[in-house]
């Protein structure tokens, strides 16, 4: 046996509910953040991230006071993103109870902050996640939820993410992301074979093959996927018992 | 009969011991959806009256090695004589010597913490996620099967020794958890392990010595 590959859902949360983006816009309920973890955590989710998509302070108070709930009730690992800008917000979100922390348009401003929270909490609790584009000029990061574009490359920046002390890659590809027709595999295989950490695959969930095929063409350690799990067009102990059937090592 | 069992759950005493260790809340609410309230001390009475002692947290060997022997916690873990759980950072603290830091540990067990080098680009370090549990021995592990999964996050290791109880590979096969008289230790989390974990945790509280 060897270590599985990882399903995990996303939740993004506004005002303390669940909701889910196509191609970043348009939003849609899906729930109870609390009980919908639970419920993924009983089907067999190996891991959550619960994003925060409020800007203002007081959702940033309810959020933190989900994420106690969440440390409270679920047994697996979980990561929290959305919003985090400095070290006191990752020591506010770790002394909830979350395990890892999700970093995004704050390290590609700052990129010292990755240092920053290794240096203080550890690598493995610190996520870089990359929103990128394939534009004519090569595969370019983008700020603030894939709104604004920067002359960062992708692989440039997740080299640096790593030296810098990343535990993990969560690379969302903007093309791909919302459109269902699979993971951005040849950027994520890329990426894998660059750098020394996991890379968790974000974006193009649509049916179990591009599970599979991320996991084989993209040499992801994980995928990530937030609407095809809310709303039940892929169960997760049907997709990971058909996973193991297709040779992937996953935990069942 | 559940009535008895809750009320002498309640009686229980667990304690968890308060050093320079992240992480430790999720122990503290694994324990509680168990029906379990843990203290989380560094008092060395406390600690000693306890019927059960968790070692638990994510850290690094140098900084938390001096921090113990700072607070005389590293004698007072000594001379525990009710079941002890190091878990992760404690179970290599319950070792000889780390490479981490070059660090002296508690010398509990007879066996030294190393660093995993890997062979391949596909054995990433830290090893972290899920992965199975074989050669159990025992009552830790009562009700398991091979092959279980729990969840790991470490980027050292104790090699396989007299002590191991359960083993996993991931570069090298390591002790997954090692047992010496009332002190048992696992590098991965059952707090964080789902299920499993929970199972590991009950029946560490269900132990009979």
């Amino acid at each position: 046996m060897a270590l599985a590959k990882r399903i995990i859902p996303c939740l993004d949360v506004k005002n303390g509910q669940t909701v889910k983006g196509t191609n970043f816009v348009n939003l849609r309920q899906a729930g109870d953040p609390v009980e919908l973890g639970k419920v993924y955590s009983q089907q067999g989710a190996d891991e959550l991230v619960y994003l925060d998509i409020t800007a203002s302070h007081e959702g940033r108070k309810t959020f933190t006071e989900m994420v106690e709930r969440v440390a409270a009730e679920i047994s697996i690992p979980f990561t929290v993103g959305g919003g985090i800008n400095e070290l006191s917000d990752v020591e506010r979100l770790l002394n909830a109870g979350a395990d890892k922390v999700s970093i995004n348009s704050a390290a590609l401003r700052r990129p010292q902050l990755i240092n920053e929270i290794t240096a203080h909490f550890g690598s493995q609790v610190c996520v870089v996640a990359i929103d990128a584009k394939e534009t004519e000029n090569g595969w370019m990061c983008y700020l603030n939820g894939g709104r604004i574009a920067t002359d960062r490359n992708l692989f440039d920046w997740a080299k640096e993410a790593c030296d810098r002390g990343a535990g993990e890659i969560l690379f969302t590809s903007m093309n791909h992301d919302g459109v269902k027709n699979g993971y951005a595999n040849e950027a994520l295989a890329r990426l894998s074979d660059e750098l020394t950490i996991p890379i968790i695959a974000s974006g193009g969930a649509g049916k179990r093959e591009h599970f599979r095929d991320t996991f084989l063409e993209g040499k992801s350690d994980a995928a990530l996927a937030a609407s095809v799990f809310h709303f039940g067009e892929i169960p997760i102990p049907e997709l990971k018992k058909w996973l193991k059937e297709e040779g992937i090592n996953v935990r069942l | 009969m559940h009535n008895s069992l809750d009320e002498k759950k309640k009686k229980m005493k667990v304690a968890i011991v308060k050093y320079n260790a992240g992480n430790i809340c999720s122990v503290i609410n694994a324990l509680q959806r168990l029906g379990i309230h843990p203290i989380y001390t560094d008092n060395a009475e406390e600690l000693m009256s306890a019927d059960r002692v968790l070692f638990p947290g994510q850290g690094e060997a140098g900084s938390t090695m001096a921090y113990l022997r700072a607070k005389q916690l590293d004698e007072v873990i000594l001379h525990l004589k009710q079941p002890v759980l190091g878990i992760c950072i404690g179970q290599q603290l319950m070792c000889r010597h780390s490479e981490e830091s070059n660090t002296d540990c508690l010398g509990i067990f007879d066996v030294d913490v190393l660093k995993f080098s890997p062979k391949r680009h596909v054995e990433k370090v830290p090893h972290m996620g899920w992965n199975t549990l074989s050669e159990l021995k025992s009552d830790l592990f009562k009700g398991f099967t091979d092959n279980e999964f729990v969840y790991f996050v470490h980027s050292f290791y104790v090699p396989v020794n007299p002590h191991t109880i359960a083993t996993t590979d991931y570069i090298t096969p390591f002790s997954a958890a090692m047992q010496k008289d009332n002190f048992y230790a696992t590098q991965f989390h059952p707090e964080k392990s789902g299920d499993a974990g929970e199972r590991i945790l009950q029946n560490f509280l269900d132990l009979k010595i």
